[in-house]
């Protein structure tokens, strides 16, 4: 009976019952079996979290102290925040990941939700044909467009704007397909009880199908943040200087300039990954059904 | 919709309204227009962005670049392929990227599958680990790299005691060693996430039935979980391994190829061709390449994905 216990709380935790009761009643073995389990889980928690811990405290300490290799700071240097932020301009590269990624995020959300609506509840010629279009797009890595996408911007005369950093990626095959999945959803009753109420596709679409489709669209937006907000190459390749740079560049211009007092340029990783943090926190669920939306579901 | 097409059924047996007489085709063209009108602006981003610098990319693989004047490009047909992608140049950094995936991506997935094994127990306070076990997604590729910097610096790292000479970046034996942590390290999150998900879509069920049969811990691990998460380690696999051979940001930001071209992967090796050489005739015969790559490891993938439907039914 005992070893059962045992080997039920290594293996099958989904199976275990509430630990609460069985702590009290059951052997030792039990009690044992959760400490292990809960030294691994913060072992492993501690590694996982130890860069990004190291990097805060090296943010606050000064350089000698970063030299000494402490683990603790006991005397916070806070101005290398503000450094970072006005010497360094990462306040300024912080506002131009925000512009760039919020228009970006509001395209794709928009031509999704538009072109995922034609496939799912309109007929016509050559659907078939341009569905298998829009998913070929997946295919081709953006990696792969960048010459040619680079004379199109300097022609287009959006070098170096916001505009040329934003506009290539204001649609996405993988947006259509996941919001047409949504869509098809939605229950046939619906659609003739919309007509039946006079409805057009345009008002069916506002009132009934995007709102339903809300989870999705939630989804795709926190997914299209996260893509666009950690964007590198393209912004490196279409902005000339400063004034436009996103955070991820601009985190490495501000290493080039702080070669030699560290702290700054930690503060400026620090203050680059809090946006984000904040908000996986926030749409964590979100976050895992973007994720996770083409490789679980198919 | 109600519509009455049928005389036989309309009032008195006569259709009058001209519209009547065709509803359906016109409505049909009604439909058709709004559909294509929808699909407009997706497709003119996808046309100008996608489609036409993907085409573009084999007329520019067709001519020589001239160093002198760009404008002066002379059509040299597939010779420009063969020089390139018959270069030692070429050559090392497809198989760097290759070593590359190789070290990231078998060890991201099993790092990834390890946490989401051990956080898939209902135990007290375990959303708090899930959540630290996933917090890499918060961190860009930039954001990792600047992190590990000092954790590499031969001076004031905290490797510096292990540190070999020259140190981590700028030796030829350690440099993509290190840009290889630095990728699993920011990706574990992302491994983690799918994996958890994998792991959650399995039936208890079926864990459960292995259990009565008397299944220990490690097989039913190994008979049952292993198997019905297959598919989502085939994903990640593949996923993966496309992500590999577009690496970038941190190769640019620690060690720019170098030392020795030993960090040159292919991404970098496009990105130079076309900033540094101003080359776009070999910066694009790199381009197909790393497209028919990519076409590659996406067939597969959709092979797989279709055994999957198979066996599930």
């Amino acid at each position: 009976m005992s070893t059962s216990e045992g080997v039920l709380a290594a293996g099958v935790p989904e199976l275990a019952t509430p630990t609460t009761t069985t702590a009290t009643i059951g052997p030792p073995k039990r009690v044992w079996g959760l400490v292990v389990r809960y030294a691994l889980l913060m072992v492993l928690a501690l590694i996982v979290l130890f860069p990004i811990y190291i990097t805060a405290v090296n943010s606050l300490l000064n350089i000698d102290q970063i030299a000494k290799s402490k683990l603790f700071p006991t005397d916070p240097q806070w101005h290398t925040y503000s450094d970072a932020w006005t010497e360094g301009h990462l306040g300024n590269y912080l506002k131009n990941s925000f512009i760039m990624t919020a228009i970006i995020v509001i395209g794709q959300l928009v031509t999704a939700t538009l072109a995922a609506y034609a496939f799912a509840f309109l007929e016509f010629p050559l659907k078939r044909t341009l569905f298998v279009v829009f998913l070929a797009t997946l295919m081709i890595p953006f990696e792969v467009t960048i010459i040619t996408n680079l004379t199109t911007v300097v022609d287009l005369g959006i070098y170096d704007t916001y505009a040329g950093l934003a506009i290539p990626f204001l649609a996405t095959g993988f947006g259509a397909f996941l919001l047409r999945q949504a869509f098809l959803g939605v229950p046939r009753d619906l659609q003739d009880a919309a007509a039946l109420d006079g409805y057009g596709h345009l008002r069916f679409m506002a009132r009934v199908a995007v709102p339903l489709a809300r989870p999705t669209m939630a989804a795709l937006a926190v997914f299209a943040f996260l893509a666009s907000w950690n964007q590198y190459l393209w912004p490196l390749l279409v902005t000339r200087d400063d004034r436009l740079r996103t955070v991820q560049i601009g985190l490495k211009q501000l290493r080039n300039t702080n070669l030699e007092s560290f702290n700054v340029t930690f503060a400026g990783a620090i203050l680059a990954v809090i946006p984000l943090a904040i908000l996986l926190l926030l749409f964590q669920k979100q976050l895992v059904r973007g994720l996770t939306a083409g490789a679980v579901k198919g | 919709m109600t519509t009455v097409t049928d005389p036989a059924e309309a009032p008195f047996g006569i259709v009058v309204d001209k519209a009547q007489e065709h509803p359906r085709s016109w409505r049909k063209l009604k439909d058709a227009s709004l559909a294509y009108a929808l699909l407009l602006p997706a497709g003119v981003i996808f046309a100008v962005f996608i489609f036409y610098p993907f085409l573009k990319n084999f007329d520019l693989a067709l001519h020589r670049t001239n160093p002198f004047n760009p404008d002066l490009s002379e059509y040299v047909g597939l010779e420009q392929f063969g020089d390139v992608l018959g270069s030692k140049e070429f050559f090392d950094s497809l198989w760097t990227t290759i070593l590359f995936a190789i070290m990231t991506v078998p060890v991201g997935i099993a790092l990834g599958l390890g946490l989401a094994v051990l956080a898939h127990q209902k135990l007290k306070g375990i959303a708090i680990f899930r959540t630290i076990f996933s917090s890499t997604v918060a961190t860009s590729v930039a954001v990792a790299a600047v992190m590990f910097y000092t954790l590499f610096n031969p001076n004031i790292g905290l490797l510096k005691s292990v540190s070999p000479t020259p140190p981590f970046l700028e030796n030829p034996d350690w440099a993509l060693i290190s840009i290889a942590i630095v990728t699993i390290w920011q990706s574990l999150g992302l491994s983690f996430i799918l994996m958890s998900a994998g792991l959650q879509a399995i039936p208890d069920e079926l864990v459960e039935a292995a259990q009565v049969d008397g299944a220990g811990p490690w097989s039913r691990f190994r008979n049952v979980t292993l198997p019905l998460l297959s598919p989502t380690m085939f994903f990640a696999i593949v996923v993966g391994t496309i992500f590999a051979f577009q690496t970038f940001g941190q190769i640019d930001i620690l060690t720019e190829g170098g030392p020795l071209k030993k960090t040159n992967v292919l991404t970098y090796f496009i990105f130079t061709e076309l900033r540094v050489q101003r080359n776009p005739g070999t910066a694009a015969v790199l381009a197909i390449a790393l497209f028919a790559i990519t076409l590659v490891l996406t067939l597969v993938q959709l092979r797989l994905l279709e055994r999957r439907v198979h066996y599930q039914r």
